[in-house]
């Protein structure tokens, strides 16, 4: 049967059945679930997808976290269901308050789209456990608003809790400045929630599930997923 | 009623628009100014005659969606 899993999809979301396939790929059970629905039952997993919800208006994330469905999503969370938000997903998670922090315009005003790697700093969630250690993972960034931000308290907090996952990295995996593409507090580009069921990144996995796209790093998040 | 609302980056946050415009202003020949932030504004009509009420309404929506309390301040100002 495997993984009974629910793809989100917002009006502008644009990535929902690129994760919907990888989702697949991996023997996942995968249905989409429209933003104006009021049920979310019997799933697994719950993937807020990339893309631009909304137009991004006001700000990125803002409007989306409104829809009926996101009220479902949060009661999920709270229940210790598996919420996994990629890109603007990512953004929506933190407007709605399940994940801590916001995110800014990147540091240099531009979009950026381009592989980078991250270096996997937990791999003690449902979402990275089966990342093999010290690997990094070179998966794709697309985004205009990726510039993680939270106030010196709430990263010491992330910091001494385990909370952040993913640092972009250089490719021998270490986290330096000039591997921060978007101005990023500490490299983040990928965080958890306290409790462990919550996570955010704006890298995209289902852009790194097969050879033919690049790179299949991304396929180790969602075998995580997978496997316990 | 006629409101206006500032939604304004916090101090001390980073804005990369704002540096870049102020870059600009440089180039123009403009060296006086020394530092540029850009927020939003807001215009909005509001159904409530009574302006303390009027005000606690946007104050809550402002809260929950017009500003995001982790990285914005926003001010409330009636418009004439």
């Amino acid at each position: 049967m495997g993984v009974k899993s629910a793809v989100i999809v917002f009006p502008g979301s644009n990535c929902d059945a690129d994760v919907y396939e990888a989702l697949r790929l991996m023997g996942a059970q995968v249905e989409y679930v429209w933003h104006k629905e009021r049920r979310l039952d019997g799933y697994d997993l719950v993937v807020l997808p990339g893309g631009f919800s909304y137009g991004d208006y006001l700000r990125a994330g803002a409007i989306a976290r409104f829809s009926p469905i996101m009220q479902e999503v949060v009661r999920f969370a709270r229940k210790g269901g598996r919420v996994l938000g990629i890109c603007n997903g990512f953004q929506i998670l933190t407007e709605a308050g399940l994940l801590p922090g916001a995110l800014l315009r990147n540091q240099n005003l531009r979009f950026i789209c381009k592989f980078v790697h991250v270096r996997v700093e937990n791999t003690h969630t449902p979402f990275t456990h089966r990342i093999p250690d010290q690997k990094p993972l070179r998966i794709p960034i697309a985004h205009g608003e990726g510039n993680y931000f939270i106030d010196a308290a709430g990263l010491e907090e992330l910091e001494a809790n385990g909370q952040i996952v993913f640092r972009y990295a250089t490719a021998d995996n270490r986290v330096t400045p000039e591997a921060n593409p978007n101005g990023s507090v500490g490299n983040i580009a990928g965080i958890i929630n306290r409790e462990g069921n919550v996570l955010g990144m704006m890298p995209h996995p289902e852009r790194a599930v097969e050879a033919l796209l690049g790179s299949e790093d991304g396929r180790w998040v969602f075998e995580s997923l997978m496997t316990g | 009623m006629k409101f206006v609302i500032k939604v304004r980056l916090k101090k001390g946050i980073l804005d990369p628009q704002g540096k870049t415009v102020n870059q600009a202003l440089h180039h123009l020949g403009y060296e006086q100014i020394r530092d540029v932030r850009i927020g939003k504004l807001i215009e909005v009509e509001i159904d409530e005659s009574d302006p303390r009420k009027a005000r606690q309404i946007l104050e809550e929506a402002s809260q929950k969606l017009l500003a995001n309390p982790v990285i914005e301040d926003f001010e409330i100002q009636p418009e004439e």
